[in-house]
């Protein structure tokens, strides 16, 4: 009985951390299962930065993390100027991708949506080309601007062609997306068709990774990474309220509409810097989710808080096991993020009964 | 809501009935009102189906017959129709029937199986977002392709039959995977969008490995395009859409009962599982001959069905099946005019049109429908 298309609402066997507890004692479970989820995060970045091309001991790492100078040079550049920025912007990208999507997916209250649909991407690569093609930007950390204006500007865009004059409902923003990310998919080829160097620069931005990014510009996208954060963590409650349908929530006595604008703004700030930080990586904000939801239930207060760690899990481990299944070639970080994610939607999926209908 | 299954649930039906069951009078108050009202509808619906479905044609109609007349040696219509009968200068019978028919054949093929391929996953899946291009089937179709151009080295029919085997392999493991009591429509759906993230992956590796010059032959390929079409390569085509429509046409009244849901369609004596089965073997049929022919053409296959849907508003299965192909026949068709003939010297690809052309329009006429009907 998989296919009854009611169970939405049910607490469901999905609820690995919550099921048959009271209230209290479920509460510190899944702060507990947060906590561990943190110590989670630090050995995917202990991993990042021991493992690679050339495995570099522990005594090493935290001397050259510590400024000593003692140690190998070479080994501590390569912890230094290039493990440690790849770690921070997976890091951070990752946690903003998973939360990014959490809220793309109650906002749209369609659960295969991810923040790709927004048409965060397609605007972030038509900037990107056409910043190679225009303005002959050559580094991924030039691109850092590009991506961010066009992953906005395709986003507002979205959101204004799918609110109209009564306000964007779910089916409306998921046709939006899917007709603006067309449009912008089609010019971006059409540049691409036309001109074979700039082809040959966003091929490599265009799979997503983490390599030669500059840890500084994580700094310099913090206040637009914090405030999509707060306003994420501040809408979980309204989001809970959305998913009974917008009739519910009204009679809950929310603002629908305003809670919708608030979640878009959160996204397109999280999503656009993530997509600015480390290029098209979606399948982060796809994933993660799903995952959270499995752990936790269906309240997007948590969902939206395991979603952050378990995010950052992902990208720095999958950019790690790039580095490490190609060698001496690398794997880029998008790229691994499908190979890895993949199989665990599908097995999240085939084992669900409740929360996907 | 539960308790709306079988057997009498106390207090469901009006409440003081003394009697062990409500009797059947209660449930249909006023048999012949209904009828008279539901016959009112249909009247109505029947003539803005005609409309519609006479509007589309025309339009198709004349995009057809632009797609003759222009070109490189634009042709009066007096000898398109000549040369169409074989009595026109030699000249022009090659132009015509050699170039410019089977291109216009091809894309209205194309253009109606995208459509068709659209419809079914929606309404089979019951969700906007289950279209080939979304759940997997066309990424399938072009990792296929960009392997069998990139790494095999391979052009012209064998990068079809690649793209077709692509499609065909993710849409069974999409089945495979699927499919646990029964295949559920967002399992599916999601399922294929994993898959599509992999294909795309695969897609990612593959043009960042290859040399350039490669990559960008193979991205031609990725947008859609219809170019020279070969006689071959027509008639397999037309011969695999015919024999889709006639499945189609075959399991048309069961897809209209499983939207009422699986359960419903149950009661009325569908077999549910092989039903959904044989309409998803039609649908990825559907998207693999048109991806195979043109490459997937963006957006068609996704949008579709919704214009159709929102030109009829909520028709019926059939007449919304037959809406949906028109459809994607006039986008492919209009969309090729536009990419042949609106740029002078400059050779574009249909998908890239479909895209920048025609989801601006499909989009608008989406907003027009929503603000009139309220939500979808």
């Amino acid at each position: 009985m998989t296919a009854t298309p009611r169970n939405a609402g049910k607490p469901g066997a999905a609820e690995l951390l919550s099921a048959h507890h009271s209230p209290a004692r479920r509460r510190l479970i899944r702060v507990l299962g947060l906590g561990g989820l943190l110590v989670g995060v630090l050995v995917a970045v202990g991993l990042s930065l021991f493992l690679g091309s050339r495995s570099i001991d522990v005594s090493t790492v935290l001397e050259a993390l510590s400024g000593g100078r003692s140690g190998d040079a070479v080994e501590q550049m390569v912890v230094l100027d290039l493990r440690v920025p790849r770690t921070i912007v997976g890091v951070v990208a990752g946690a903003a991708l998973g939360l990014a999507g959490t809220l793309m997916q109650g906002l749209t209250r369609n659960p295969l949506a991810d923040p790709g649909l927004l048409g965060v991407n397609s605007g972030a690569s038509l900037a990107v080309v056409i910043s190679i093609a225009v303005f002959g930007v050559a580094s991924p950390a030039g691109y850092i601007w590009f991506a961010f204006l066009g992953a906005t500007v395709a986003a507002v865009l979205v959101y204004a062609v799918a609110s109209g004059r009564t306000g964007p409902t779910p089916l409306s923003l998921t046709l939006a997306g899917a007709a603006v990310t067309a449009v912008l998919t089609a010019l971006t080829t059409l540049v691409l068709l036309r001109d074979l160097d700039t082809l040959a620069q966003y091929r490599f931005w265009s799979v997503g990774s983490l390599v030669a990014r500059d840890a500084g510009t994580v700094v310099t996208l913090a206040p637009f990474l914090l405030v999509g954060a707060v306003l994420a963590l501040v809408l979980g409650r309204s989001l809970n309220g959305l998913a009974l349908g917008d009739d519910v929530a009204r009679g809950l006595g929310q603002r629908v509409g305003l809670t919708r604008v608030v979640a878009g703004i959160a996204v397109i700030l999280l999503c656009g810097s993530a997509t600015s930080l480390a290029g098209p990586l979606v399948f982060v904000g796809l994933v993660v989710p799903h995952v959270a939801r499995r752990l936790v239930g269906a309240d997007f207060r948590w969902i939206a808080a395991y979603s952050l760690p378990l995010g950052a899990i992902l990208l720095v481990l999958a950019d790690t096991l790039g580095r490490l299944i190609a060698q001496p070639a690398e794997l880029e970080a998008g790229i691994v993020v499908a190979v890895i994610g993949a199989p665990v939607l599908i097995a999240l999926v085939r084992r669900d009964r409740g929360v996907i209908r | 809501m539960p308790g709306s299954g079988s057997g009498p649930t106390p207090g469901s039906a009006s409440g003081p009935t003394p009697g062990p069951r409500p009797g059947p009078e209660t449930v249909v108050p006023d048999p012949l009102a209904d009828r008279r009202m539901l016959a009112a509808v249909r009247r109505i619906g029947l003539g803005r189906r005609l409309i519609v479905m006479g509007v589309l044609v025309v339009l198709l109609v004349v995009l057809a017959c632009l797609a003759l007349v222009l070109g490189d040696r634009v042709l009066a219509p007096g000898d398109v129709v000549a040369s169409l009968l074989g009595l026109g200068s030699g000249g022009d019978n090659f132009v015509v029937q050699g170039l410019r028919l089977p291109r216009l054949t091809l894309g209205l093929l194309v253009g109606a199986a995208f459509g068709l391929a659209g419809a079914v996953f929606q309404s089979l899946l019951g969700n906007p977002l289950a279209s080939p291009d979304i759940i997997g089937i066309s990424q399938g179709a072009s990792a296929a392709a960009v392997g069998a151009i990139l790494v095999l080295g391979w052009g012209g029919i064998g990068v079809s039959f690649a793209a077709f085997a692509g499609a065909v392999v993710v849409a069974g493991l999409i089945t495979l995977l699927a499919t646990r009591n029964g295949v559920a429509g967002s399992r599916f759906v999601l399922i294929g969008i994993a898959l599509a993230f992999l294909a795309q992956a695969l897609i990612g590796y593959l043009l960042t490995r290859a040399d350039v010059r490669d990559a960008q032959s193979a991205l031609v390929w990725l947008v859609g395009s219809i170019g020279t079409v070969k006689g071959e390569e027509l008639a397999v085509t037309a011969t695999a859409g015919l024999v889709l429509v006639i499945g189609l046409i075959l399991l048309a009244p069961r897809l209209r009962m499983l939207q009422l849901g699986d359960e419903t369609a149950a009661g009325l004596g569908v077999r549910v599982t092989p039903t959904r089965l044989l309409l998803t073997l039609v649908a990825v049929g559907f998207a693999a001959v048109a991806t195979a022919a043109a490459g997937p053409v963006a957006f068609v296959a996704f949008v579709a069905a919704p214009i159709a849907r929102r030109l009829l508003g909520g028709a019926g299965t059939a007449s919304a099946l037959v809406a949906s192909a028109l459809v994607g026949a006039v986008v492919v068709t209009g969309a090729d005019v536009i990419a042949q003939h609106a740029f002078p010297g400059l050779q574009v690809p249909v998908g890239i049109v479909t895209g920048i052309v025609g989801a601006p329009i499909l989009l608008g006429l989406l907003a027009r429908g929503n603000r009139t009907r309220g939500t979808a």
